[in-house]
């Protein structure tokens, strides 16, 4: 019998620990599928940020560096610099990249550096309880904005991968969600490109990921995946918004 | 020892050449005076070695990137002066808990604040007592003269490596912007050991690796702790360096480190040359500080003076390593102002007066 369907070695056995509905494991697995494509987990290392994604090493069955908060960026060109042979991500959430990261971040995306960075986007600091994020939606309610978040006084839901596509350095830089099968077949796609990207020498590429927070979201899961389509999705909008030129691959 | 020739060279670039003569292949940092010759240099020479050097974008991009080369096991360094290195402490706790090997230059200048630019030792604290959070060490060397900063410098990176830390070398602005004639040299051993289990390369044929300092499960965490607090204990038992001049029959010990402890090398040849029995201790390792021998000395000579260019802070060490009958005096000069060996012999006579009477 042909076997049609696996875990990806790129992937360990142990079982996840994320909330009932959090994209976060499906986001894993489509890094985990690039990477096996490319057969790259021998060469692979990855940096782990700080937030629900610091275990991504009990998940990813490769070298994996922890890094400060914010300094996975940077933490990753250092690493790329020497071992420029060597396939290095990182896996960032919003508050992670988008608040106290965002200066890495940028300088990395203009230096062109040749690494792949996941910015997992569900708009909410999700392992501190639930606190206001750079990307948490106007009027939605978190920890540290109980009464809705007020532009006046916080400002606007900030928009990485618009700002990241202005820069000269990136080869790819694109948003998308994994709320539907449809939608995960595109991230899939997306996701390996970024990570051909890399393969490829071509530079900096970047992918952000809508995703879900049911716990703090404080919905079910099946409310927190209907609000990316109609709370996410009109604010952050999906689509790739610069990308040099690749072979298709698919 | 490959060339006897000496060069007549600036402090700061002594240091950069010795960086890339100990095999220092990658470079990370951002401009900040009165350090500024040290990343000049690494720019100019680091790319015919094969290795690449980096302007960051911020002190703390630095720091991040040396983790993210450190982990890979070549040399690397960066250097700041006292704004700069005040930014890289949170990178400082995460090589310590991540147990990272690297080299870190403080050429440092006066503060609290923007300060400016002149000699001073006032980042005695930040050095030796943490700065970044959690319990941890780092090896503080500090040298006193051109040579010193090329040799320490060689000395730093063959450290950091023996013990998995970062080692930081605490000069000011004295010792980075003189020129002096100095020896260059070259180590036998100019790279880490390829084979060691922690280096993170990518899993080609093995088990996944790790670097990390987060520990949540229940005891982790401490265990970590005291075994960072054992290496740390060996750091103290096996490493400590310090220079002693005439302290056998002494009345009075001066305590003094980096470029000032050269000039209380003035005057106390002064002070011998007028039958005074004075004699210096010159802490070479911050951390670990000579306290065994501060103690052993205090056995005998029962009064010290502290020289700082600070307020205050190596005699918070030196009082709690000596014997507690011992009489420690402080000088200090604080934010910039260098004292001249005429200052210091007249506070040494002054000691020694008092003794007498």
């Amino acid at each position: 019998m042909k076997q049609v369907f696996k875990r990806p070695e790129s992937m360990t056995s142990k079982p996840f620990h994320f909330c009932p509905g959090c994209h976060h494991g499906i986001v894993h697995r489509l890094v985990a599928e690039a990477l096996d494509h490319f057969s790259l987990r021998e060469k692979t290392i990855g940096v782990a940020s700080v937030g629900c994604s610091v275990f991504l090493y009990d998940y990813f069955a490769v070298d994996v560096i922890e890094s400060p908060h914010g300094r996975a960026a940077a933490v990753a060109a250092g690493t790329k610099r020497v071992l420029n042979d060597r396939i290095v991500f990182t896996y960032q959430g919003d508050g992670d990249l988008a608040a106290i990261g965002t200066a890495e971040v940028i300088h990395a995306a203009n230096r062109g550096d040749n690494i792949t960075i996941i910015f997992v986007n569900n708009s909410i600091y999700g392992m501190t309880g639930g606190q206001m994020a750079p990307t948490t939606l106007l009027g939605q309610r978190s920890t540290t904005s109980p009464y809705g978040r007020d532009c006046d006084r916080d400002g606007y839901p900030i928009k990485m991968t618009e700002m990241l596509a202005e820069l000269e350095g990136p080869s790819l830089v694109s948003r998308v969600a994994v709320n539907t099968p449809g939608n995960v077949k595109k991230a899939r796609k997306v996701i390996r490109q970024a990570f051909q990207m890399q393969v490829e020498g071509k530079g900096f590429s970047f992918v952000e990921v809508l995703s879900t927070c049911p716990t703090n979201w404080g919905m079910t899961p099946q409310a927190a995946n209907d609000r990316i389509a109609e709370e996410m999705i009109p604010y952050f909008p999906l689509g790739t918004l610069k990308q040099k030129d690749v072979v298709d691959v698919l | 020892m490959s060339s006897p020739k000496k060069v007549f060279t600036k402090g700061n670039e002594a240091i950069a050449m010795a960086a890339i003569n100990a095999g220092c292949r990658y470079y990370f940092g951002y401009p900040i005076t009165p350090q500024n010759e040290i990343p000049e240099y690494m720019a100019e020479h680091l790319p015919a070695t094969g290795g690449e050097f980096l302007q960051a974008e911020s002190e703390i991009a630095s720091i991040n990137m040396l983790i993210g080369a450190a982990a890979t096991g070549v040399r690397v360094m960066t250097s700041s002066s006292g704004p700069g290195i005040s930014l890289m402490q949170e990178g400082f706790s995460y090589f310590a808990g991540n147990e990272l090997p690297a080299v870190v230059v403080n050429i440092s200048r006066q503060g609290p604040g923007l300060g400016g630019i002149n000699a001073t030792q006032g980042d005695y604290f930040q050095s030796v007592k943490g700065g970044g959070h959690g319990d941890y060490k780092l090896i503080v060397l500090a040298p006193h003269t051109g040579q010193e900063l090329y040799d320490l410098t060689i000395k730093a990176f063959e450290l950091a490596e023996k013990y998995r830390i970062l080692t930081l070398i605490l000069g000011d602005a004295i010792l980075g912007q003189i020129k002096e004639p100095i020896v260059p040299w070259i180590p036998e051993k100019t790279a880490g050991d390829p084979d060691r289990d922690w280096l993170i390369t990518g899993a080609k044929g093995r088990e996944p690796r790790l670097i990390k300092s987060l520990f949540l499960a229940d005891g982790e965490m401490e265990k970590h702790c005291w075994h960072l607090q054992e290496k740390y204990e060996r750091i103290e038992r096996d490493d400590v360096m310090l220079e002693e001049v005439d302290t056998a029959d002494a009345d009075l010990i001066v305590v003094a480190f980096g470029s000032v402890a050269r000039i209380v090398k003035s005057a106390i040849s002064q002070a011998r040359e007028a039958g005074l029995k004075v004699g210096l201790v010159r802490p070479i390792t911050l951390f670990p500080f000579p306290r065994k021998r501060l103690f052993e000395l205090g056995g005998r000579t029962k009064h010290f003076l502290v020289a700082e260019m600070n307020t205050g802070q190596m005699v918070e060490d030196v009082k709690l390593s000596l014997p507690g009958d011992c009489q420690v005096e402080f000088y200090g000069r604080p934010g910039g102002s260098v004292p001249t060996p005429e200052d210091l012999y007249s506070i040494v006579s002054e000691n020694c007066e008092k003794l007498q009477a």
